[in-house]
């Protein structure tokens, strides 16, 4: 991959993602309202939300928080830049887990005890998911010989046909990683059903409009990563991914509104349990084959 | 501008009711009512809300948790007095520790009145306190304090 798409890749995403997330925000916002047999807000609803957050008064706590935020946003948009600009996806599945870690960090920084189990409980998440998020990685090197996601386009038949247990494996970690109940331990959507507000709880205003913003961003590159299973040399390649990963996203959302948060031993078990069954068996069986 | 009207997010204090307001306020965020049509969320977080729901009235014990809760938001903000009890002291007026209405510890924007207050006016109330909420955002654009240098 070249410096040059790269860089163009992260500009495209920076620009695109935050638009295509929020509409998903706002359409996940209504569909959800509707299942609960609600009118809901408008479609724009988080949109409308970000603008107000940034017209707040500042009142940061400390000038790190605002820093590290800013930093877990800009690696956000670094892994989106070099998964869609068809990049290493293992480098992907880092830069987002370091922007993760600074997020964590910039909780920490605040000394806030709600702030802090907030920040233990996105450690557990991170160390709930991560393990499936490496196989996968490896399952994808596995079927098509490279981590670079532009060589999904020359594979015979998608991805998925090889790797439906690692595809599986991902969309359990994927209601973790778009904080979904039952596994939204760190940071609800939801209140009365959080301690304070979880790893938000000390930021505020344009801080945490940038911690939505970069919710957006991530929604859009995990559903991006469902859709590489969906990648091949056909012609309808793209639409078949977008779909793919759209149902992904409403599959989520159904669950989001059908599930009580567990505790964190069920989320780590679980997410170890699925990692190691439905991955480990996928990257042998893909080993020996 | 103008988002401030669209996004109200309310945190709910209860001072000292009989409850019925507070079941109320609970009622109004429920799917029956939905408030998030008018982009109602409940936040458990002062630092995250626009709009102080109060119910019951204010007393010796309470008094510096509803200040400490007003002054950890963020302006623009709005307080809505909901109910008799937060609006006056109502039947708890003459109790000996009973200081009165929420107005008596912070200052109200909008009151509810009701015993207890009915959803329809809570939203009602959160509605007049948005255009509270943008008033107050065009006064903190006008002394160059707002967050956003577009705003």
């Amino acid at each position: 991959m070249s410096a040059m798409a790269f860089l163009a890749g992260c500009v495209g995403f920076a620009v695109c993602a935050p638009v295509l997330g929020c509409l998903l925000a706002g359409v996940d916002r209504k569909v959800s309202a509707r299942m609960q047999g609600r009118v809901g807000p408008p479609i724009l609803q988080p949109y409308y939300d970000v603008r107000k957050l940034f017209g707040k008064e500042r009142a940061a706590l400390n000038s790190s928080e605002g820093v590290l935020v800013g930093a877990a946003l800009l690696f956000a948009v670094v892994s989106g830049g070099v998964f869609f600009s068809g990049g290493d996806v293992l480098l992907s599945i880092f830069a987002i887990a370091l922007s993760g870690l600074l997020f964590v960090m910039a909780a920490y920084s605040s000394r806030s005890p709600y702030a802090e189990v907030g920040a233990a409980r996105e450690c557990l998440q991170v160390l709930a998911y991560e393990p499936m998020l490496i196989l996968m990685a490896v399952t994808f090197y596995l079927v098509t010989g490279s981590f670079d996601v532009s060589d999904a386009f020359v594979l015979d038949v998608p991805a998925v046909a090889f790797a439906w247990p690692a595809l599986l494996g991902l969309l359990f970690v994927l209601t973790i990683k778009l904080r979904k109940s039952p596994f939204d331990l760190s940071m609800s959507h939801h209140a009365h059903q959080e301690i304070v507000r979880g790893v938000t709880t000390e930021m505020s205003g344009r801080t945490l409009a940038l911690v939505e913003i970069m919710h957006w961003c991530e929604s859009v590159l995990f559903l991006g990563w469902v859709g590489l299973f969906f990648l091949w040399s056909g012609p309808a390649s793209v639409a078949v991914a977008v779909v793919a990963a759209l149902a992904a996203y409403a599959l989520e959302i159904a669950i989001d509104n059908n599930a009580a948060r567990v505790k964190w031993q069920a989320m780590v078990a679980g997410a170890w349990v699925v990692a190691l069954v439905l991955g480990g068996a996928n990257v042998a069986a893909l080993a020996l084959s | 501008m103008g988002c401030e009207k669209k996004s109200p997010w309310v945190i709910h204090y209860d001072g000292s009711s009989c409850n019925g307001c507070d079941i109320e306020v609970l009622a109004t965020l429920c799917p029956g009512f939905d408030a998030e049509r008018f982009g109602v969320i409940n936040t458990g977080n002062p630092k995250h809300a626009d709009i102080l729901l109060v119910t019951g009235s204010v007393n010796e014990q309470n008094e510096a948790v509803v200040r400490q809760i007003y002054e950890q938001m963020l302006e623009p903000k709005a307080v809505v007095a909901c109910g008799a009890c937060a609006c006056t002291g109502g039947v708890f007026a003459d109790c000996y520790n009973v200081k009165g209405g929420v107005d008596k510890a912070i200052p109200v924007d909008v009151y509810a009145p009701g015993c207890a207050v009915r959803p329809e006016t809570l939203i009602d109330a959160v509605v007049a306190g948005t255009e509270v909420l943008e008033r107050k955002a065009r006064g903190l654009a006008a002394c160059g304090k707002e967050g956003a240098p577009w705003a």
